[in-house]
């Protein structure tokens, strides 16, 4: 896949001047022409994702009911003054960075270790990698079905059913039963969001130990490095830009995760995060002032994180414009 | 150099070199044991799952498991409604459509702007892959409500084309990464070649350019349909009675308390059926598709 790209750069330098110089006279005709194919999709996407945002930012500073529709008006800050000082809004909000980070960081250090063991050839290895990556093709409504019913349920889940079979192996029939999802949810909700991305993680680190240039490894192998020494000054450092890739892509889709919550908790006990929130703020306070300040928060805390993370891909683009 | 390693090997002391092939002959095995261990741990909720859909209501909810219990294909039957009466049909057909008439749409507005942004490069061509990637990071929510606003006003509340619009954007950006980088795989010189003898663009395109792309287009199609398939927020909030896609119908199993686990169970599996199916078959395109082309 590699190879077409060397070729063309390596032709790059020439047949740019050549084209630029012919080019020169006819240069607005052409650079609209040129831009034409670009026109629709990106008409489509300022109209569809652009435009609701405006509006939604205009309604956020909007004292909106839609219970009461007659006390309809601006009020500045105020709902996003209710948003830091309600405390279940605010627990909304440290919910969101608490369930982010936790779920990004285990799930990357769990994709990097499974990574590694994967990059090794071992008997099996595609089908191993098949059933690693199971969990992230399961439907995720389907998939927070499955740990809510099917593994967390305190009377028949699997977990449960498991801890008395392995108690009865030992003569005793008083295993504990807890309710997982009760005692402790916000690790319940982490535990099936881990399980998701992990095998997301992996996939992009092996892509990223894959392209590994091996001769290198081959030389400070010969040169008497050990396996920690390998990984920590030349492993690492070419894994960094993998790490940060899919830390980025974790992050934008877990801060926006709805699924896991509304089907586990249903918002319940500390683990509505804000998407949740939005959502019932929304559809079941019909809040629309406060919705839309949720919403513009959202946002924020994404371009928060996305201004670190972009600097990464946009290192990647430039190695390969060059 | 094959020369020096052979001497080497030969001059070296056979019984130096024996325990330590074998410890590392037996660390490369314990890692692949390792590797399989984790393989199996990540596997088995889905294989409960599987397995649980197969079991009748009474042997599913057992505590402890029953593993080895008779397998029947009742809760099949009464996903598919010869039981309750509620077919899964609507939103299985809902779904389809949504996936399929989106992606289609993806694939008609990505291709020519990914076509400008790499074998014609526009000026500037990085800002425009950001302004696309910013939509990315755009959440879902903070449109939500204009939309359905917009979409109440206009009557287009509980209507599929709603989804197909809104899905075509979810989809729209990422399509235009991969397709970019698919793209900027084709070789300049020979298009520069084709055209000096004399062929036109559509002779390029289609003899030339879609031959090489063609995986490209397949693995943008496969990443645009999953997520559509997946999606919930919108589905939930933008529909109602008739439009409701196959996770909405998923979510009216949320409080039915597990009393039918087999059912839920296998509501669940043939739900994740068409994407597990679609992802285990292009495994490599998926990788390429999620990190946005990035990853090669």
């Amino acid at each position: 896949m590699s190879t077409p790209s060397i070729i063309r750069h390596r032709h790059a330098p020439p047949v740019v001047s050549r084209s630029a110089a012919g080019r020169a006279p006819r240069r607005p005709r052409g650079a609209w022409a040129r831009r034409a194919p670009l026109l629709p999709a990106l008409v489509f996407m300022i109209v569809v994702t652009q435009l609701p945002f405006v509006g939604t930012l205009v309604i956020s500073f909007m004292r909106w009911n839609a219970l009461d529709p007659s006390d309809k008006g601006f009020t500045g800050l105020d709902n996003y003054k209710e948003e830091f000082t309600d405390p279940q809004l605010r627990s909304a909000l440290t919910t969101t960075v608490v369930l982010t980070v936790t779920v990004v960081l285990v799930s990357l250090v769990l994709g990097l270790g499974l990574a590694l063991l994967m990059d090794r050839k071992f008997p099996g290895r595609g089908a191993v990698r098949t059933l690693l990556i199971t969990p992230f093709l399961v439907v995720p409504v389907a998939s927070a079905l499955l740990w809510k019913h099917a593994l967390y349920n305190a009377t028949y889940g699997f977990i449960n059913g498991s801890l008395t079979w392995i108690w009865s192996l030992f003569g005793s029939d008083s295993a504990p039963q807890p309710d997982w999802l009760s005692t402790s949810p916000k690790l319940a909700v982490e535990a099936s969001l881990i399980w998701q991305w992990t095998p997301f993680m992996m996939l992009i680190l092996l892509a990223g130990l894959q392209s590994r240039p091996t001769d290198v490894v081959e030389a400070a192998r010969v040169d008497g490095a050990g396996s920690w020494d390998i990984f920590r000054y030349l492993t690492f450092p070419h894994l960094r830009r993998y790490l940060e890739l899919a830390a980025l892509l974790g992050t934008v889709y877990v801060v926006q995760n709805f699924d896991a919550v509304f089907t586990l908790t249903s918002g319940g006990l500390g683990t509505a995060n804000l998407p949740y929130a939005v959502y019932s703020t929304f559809y079941e306070a019909h809040d629309y002032g406060q919705a839309s300040a949720e919403g513009v928060i959202v946002v924020i805390l994404s371009i928060v994180v996305a201004t670190f993370a972009l600097r990464s891909v946009s290192s990647l683009l430039r190695e390969e414009t060059h | 150099m094959a020369a020096t390693t052979l001497d080497a090997r030969a001059a070296a002391p056979v019984a130096g070199i024996a325990p330590r092939e074998r410890k590392e002959r037996r660390s490369r095995r314990l890692l692949a044991l390792g590797a399989w261990i984790c393989g199996i741990v990540f596997f088995l909720p889905f294989a409960w799952m599987v397995l649980t859909s197969f079991h009748s209501e009474q042997d599913a909810g057992t505590n402890p498991p029953k593993i080895d219990a008779p397998l029947t294909l009742h809760g099949y039957r009464e996903f598919f409604g010869s039981g309750t009466g509620v077919s899964p049909w609507p939103p299985l057909i809902n779904s389809l459509t949504a996936s399929v008439v989106s992606t289609l749409l993806v694939l008609v507005l990505a291709t020519p702007a990914a076509y400008a942004l790499s074998i014609k490069p526009v000026r500037k061509w990085t800002d425009a892959m950001f302004f696309f990637l910013s939509t990315k990071m755009l959440p879902v929510v903070a449109g939500l409500l204009p939309v359905y606003l917009i979409a109440k006003n206009i009557g287009m509340l509980d209507n599929i084309w709603l989804l197909v619009i809104l899905y075509t954007s979810m989809n729209l950006p990422i399509a235009v990464w991969m397709m970019r980088s698919f793209l900027a795989d084709v070789p300049v010189a020979i298009i520069e070649a084709a055209s000096i003898d004399g062929a036109g663009l559509p002779t390029i395109l289609t003899r030339i350019v879609a031959p090489i792309v063609a995986p490209g287009i397949a693995a943008t199609a496969l990443i645009s349909f999953i997520f559509s398939w997946n999606e919930l927020l919108f589905a939930r909030v933008l529909t109602g009675v008739t439009a409701g896609t196959a996770p909405v119908f998923l979510t009216s199993f949320v409080t039915s308390q597990g009393l039918f686990l087999a059912k839920v169970c296998a509501a669940a599996v043939c739900i994740s059926l068409p994407v597990l199916a679609a992802g285990f078959a292009a495994q490599d395109k998926l990788v390429q598709g999620l990190s946005l082309g990035a990853v090669k």
